[in-house]
């Protein structure tokens, strides 16, 4: 027979609690990047808007890094540590994939035994686990959940590429995402174009070091085997992320019942400040629209840049509590997710 | 259908509009990156507004093949078939 199952019982909607960020101690400005590629400071800026960014120093691993930012989320939360009953990281730059690291993080916060776990969703992946955590929270398997988004990039980054040396940063940023009365997390726009996954990529495949066959390694000006890195299609990453993320934008705001005008700030993730500028002409956004501009400061952190620019937006004043922001995350996969958000 | 002269004047608009240079200054030898100031992400942004004005596709493989004025607006005419 079929038995009658209970089901379990959500909160009627979710929104963001609280926020915090990381960025590593040691700032690199443009100059450093210089030692290892022909380029310029002028060139390096007027094609990516970036003038210095935080690489991670041996200490700041990426669970020490996801600690201090989720710490800082869940005092701004106002909530104890042991009030997490979740725990979603998402990364593409933590070496050791078992266990996950959300364990190791759910154990020294102070969460207890919450549900943790790891997800890979490229500069998507806070956006993805921000979708998961209301979802979580909507169905009533968790009350509050910490979200973080943490890289170490510069781990991942050739810096011989001319191309994409300067690009990226390192960091972590958190949210606590708990119940909520009233809507304050929109409809997720999401997806995957898997027939684009050759536009960002990591070089070789871990595996490939296996086989001790060096001629199929990449090697650096001196004839060492290269650490894997990113690398990726700039002009077509550009056109997908500019035209084809703005109509994915579009979708996110009409799906929430926002118009532009609606709209406080916009939280794109921090990929390139050409490509935030394009996209606030394809989006039409009105002056009155925050705009956040973390990039300059902190390069392209991946997964981790959404809430780091949440958390600097709301730090500068530029935007406040109660706000009504447009998030975006879209990169390697590729893959995207957009939605309409209340401040914390 | 656009004509050449069309062609060129859309893109002398376009290209005005992206990187402010002047209409009279798009020329067909002019070369995009050397002598109008058109990096390669502006240059993303001048394919997509001709693709729309002209109603044709230009894929990204063949965006790194138009280095001149010239060499878009010859796309451009073939594309539009």
């Amino acid at each position: 027979m079929t038995a009658k199952i209970s089901p379990s019982k959500g909160a009627p909607y979710a929104r963001i609690l609280g926020v915090g960020g990381y960025r590593p101690s040691r700032v690199v400005p443009n100059e450093v990047i210089l030692e290892h590629i022909e380029s310029s400071d002028e060139w390096i800026r007027s094609r990516s808007g970036i003038a210095t960014r935080h690489w991670a120093g041996p200490e700041e691993t990426v669970a020490e890094m996801s600690l201090a930012a989720g710490g800082k989320a869940i005092a701004d939360a106002g909530i104890a540590a042991s009030d997490i009953d979740a725990v979603i990281v998402a990364t593409v730059s933590h070496f050791k994939q078992t266990p996950a690291v959300a364990t190791d993080i759910a154990h020294r916060i102070g969460a207890g035994k919450p549900a943790a776990f790891d997800i890979s969703a490229g500069c998507a992946g806070f956006t993805y686990g921000l979708t998961l955590a209301k979802s979580m929270i909507t169905d009533g398997t968790a009350q509050n959940v910490l979200v973080i988004g943490v890289e170490r990039l510069s781990d991942l980054t050739d810096k011989e590429d001319r191309a994409t040396a300067f690009l990226f940063g390192d960091g972590a940023g958190a949210v606590i995402v708990g119940p909520s009365q009233v809507p304050a997390i929109g409809p997720t726009v999401w997806g995957s174009e898997g027939d684009k996954a050759e536009t960002i990529k990591q070089t070789v495949a871990w595996d490939e070091f296996r086989t001790g066959d060096v001629s199929r390694l990449p090697l650096d000006s001196s004839g060492n085997v290269k650490f894997p890195a990113i690398t990726q299609e700039g002009q077509a990453v550009f056109r997908w992320a500019v035209f084809e993320m703005a109509k994915v934008a579009q979708q996110a705001l009409d799906a929430a019942g926002i118009t532009a005008d609606q709209l406080d700030a916009f939280i794109p993730h921090q990929a390139n400040m050409r490509i935030i500028d394009s996209m606030i002409k394809a989006l039409k956004l009105p002056d009155h629209v925050a705009v956040a501009r973390d990039i300059e400061t902190t390069g392209n952190t991946s997964a981790a840049s959404i809430p780091l620019a949440m958390e600097r937006l709301l730090a500068t004043g530029e935007a406040k509590s109660g706000d009504t922001a447009l998030v975006i995350g879209f990169g390697a996969g590729l893959v995207y997710a957009a939605t309409v958000v209340t401040l914390p | 259908m656009a004509t050449k002269e069309e062609i060129v004047a859309g893109l002398a608009d376009i290209v005005n509009e992206i990187a402010g240079i002047p209409t009279e200054d798009v020329q067909l030898d002019k070369s995009f990156t050397d002598d109008l100031d058109v990096d390669s992400l502006s240059m993303v942004e001048v394919v997509v507004a001709a693709e729309e004005q002209f109603g044709v596709k230009i894929p990204d493989d063949d965006v790194k093949n138009l280095k001149t004025v010239g060499d878009a607006v010859d796309y451009i005419l073939k594309a539009q078939g």
